[in-house]
């Protein structure tokens, strides 16, 4: 089967300093890959690119074959880290938003997310907590019948109430035949939800693997394994 | 359904064994349906891969069956459930011999420690 993501050589410099350094990898449909890295890593910069957001230096990048660009940003839906939603906004605007920007949006679907994630369509987005905005963020990238998912960090900065609600409604709502990558470096909470893991460092990818192999051959978990490789940073 | 999982051991061994246990107490009888992937993973927020891990290895060893376009079955055969039940036995037994070995016990000492603990345990009750 063709992966639905093939990165290669990819490098980016911001200035003088290297922000990715030859980092190649491909992943394969209906699976879900951790993006982990300390901050800082080259994390958010790699899923820019796949986005089409920003542009590398070298390298390249396809998404079900087709190299990246106007038709690509169709097959992908990302939640950056920082909210696309302007303040002014109400989820129902942001829903609309959304709708108008992609063919594959859902309306059915995002209706069932906004249930779940207890949001109301006149609730003003800037008076949405951080883990409520979190959930709107998560409700609109969900709610795009996409080939690829990226979530930027989407557990990052709430409780761990919100954060268990934000895993109920992604293994929930995500579609199964469908690719997910989640950057995270919040590792403990979430690495069950895994199939495998790309540990990426100052700009290079150190480590792919599966993570029911990792547990078995080195008998210990995914957190314990990155805060290994992490360790001098 | 609870699991406390532990993020050191492959997570797909944990669910089989939990699932296993659940069917050697009978709390899940021969006959009764299992959860789907979908169900079963958003409820214990694990990939739904590895629950599929999980029912394959299930079905491989016979302890559940799909009947096609229905779902997955606890089996019907009393044999198979009481074959799996020796086996988890045995892996107990086993860890246990080895740890009160490492502890300096003969096997004769083992075999009169464990018969000691009961009749122990029997007063108190």
């Amino acid at each position: 089967m063709e992966p639905i993501l093939q990165v290669k050589e990819l490098s980016k410099q911001y200035g003088s300093r290297p922000a990715l350094r030859k980092v190649s990898f491909e992943l394969s449909s209906g699976r879900i890959t951790g993006l982990l890295g300390s901050n800082g890593s080259g994390k958010t910069t790699l899923m820019k690119l796949i986005a089409g957001l920003s542009r590398p230096d070298t390298g390249e990048i396809f998404i079900g074959g087709v190299p990246v660009g106007e038709e690509s940003r169709q097959l992908v839906s990302f939640m950056p880290d920082r909210p696309l939603t302007e303040s002014w906004m109400s989820v129902g605007d942001a829903l609309r938003f959304q709708a108008d920007f992609y063919a594959d949006f859902d309306p059915a679907k995002a209706r069932r997310m906004l249930e779940f994630m207890r949001l109301r369509k006149q609730d003003k987005v800037k008076t949405l907590s951080k883990g409520m905005n979190e959930r709107l963020q998560l409700t609109l990238a969900l709610s795009r019948r996409a080939k690829l998912y990226m979530l930027d960090e989407p557990i990052g900065g709430v409780d761990p109430v919100a954060r268990t609600r934000i895993l109920d409604a992604l293994m929930e709502f995500y579609e199964e035949d469908s690719t997910l990558l989640i950057s995270t470096h919040l590792v403990s909470d979430i690495e069950r939800i895994f199939d495998e893991v790309l540990f990426i460092k100052e700009g290079e990818l150190v480590l792919q693997g599966e993570v029911e192999d990792i547990r078995l051959q080195r008998r210990k978990s995914i957190d314990e394994l990155f805060r290994e490789v992490f360790a001098e940073c | 359904m609870a699991i406390e999982f532990d993020n050191n051991q492959p997570i797909y061994l944990q669910i089989m064994n939990y699932l296993k246990v659940e069917i050697i107490t009978g709390k899940l009888k021969p006959g009764d349906k299992i959860p789907s992937v979908r169900e079963l993973a958003a409820e214990l927020q694990i990939n739904p891969n590895t629950v599929q891990r999980t029912f394959q290895e299930l079905e491989r060893e016979e302890i559940v069956e799909t009947r096609r376009g229905m779902g997955r079955y606890v089996t019907g055969k009393e044999e198979t459930i009481m074959t799996i039940k020796q086996e988890m036995a045995q892996d107990v037994l086993d860890r246990f011999i080895r740890g009160m070995q490492e502890l300096g016990f003969q096997e004769d000492e083992i075999v009169s420690a464990v018969a000691n603990s009961i009749s122990k345990r029997r007063l108190e009750e």
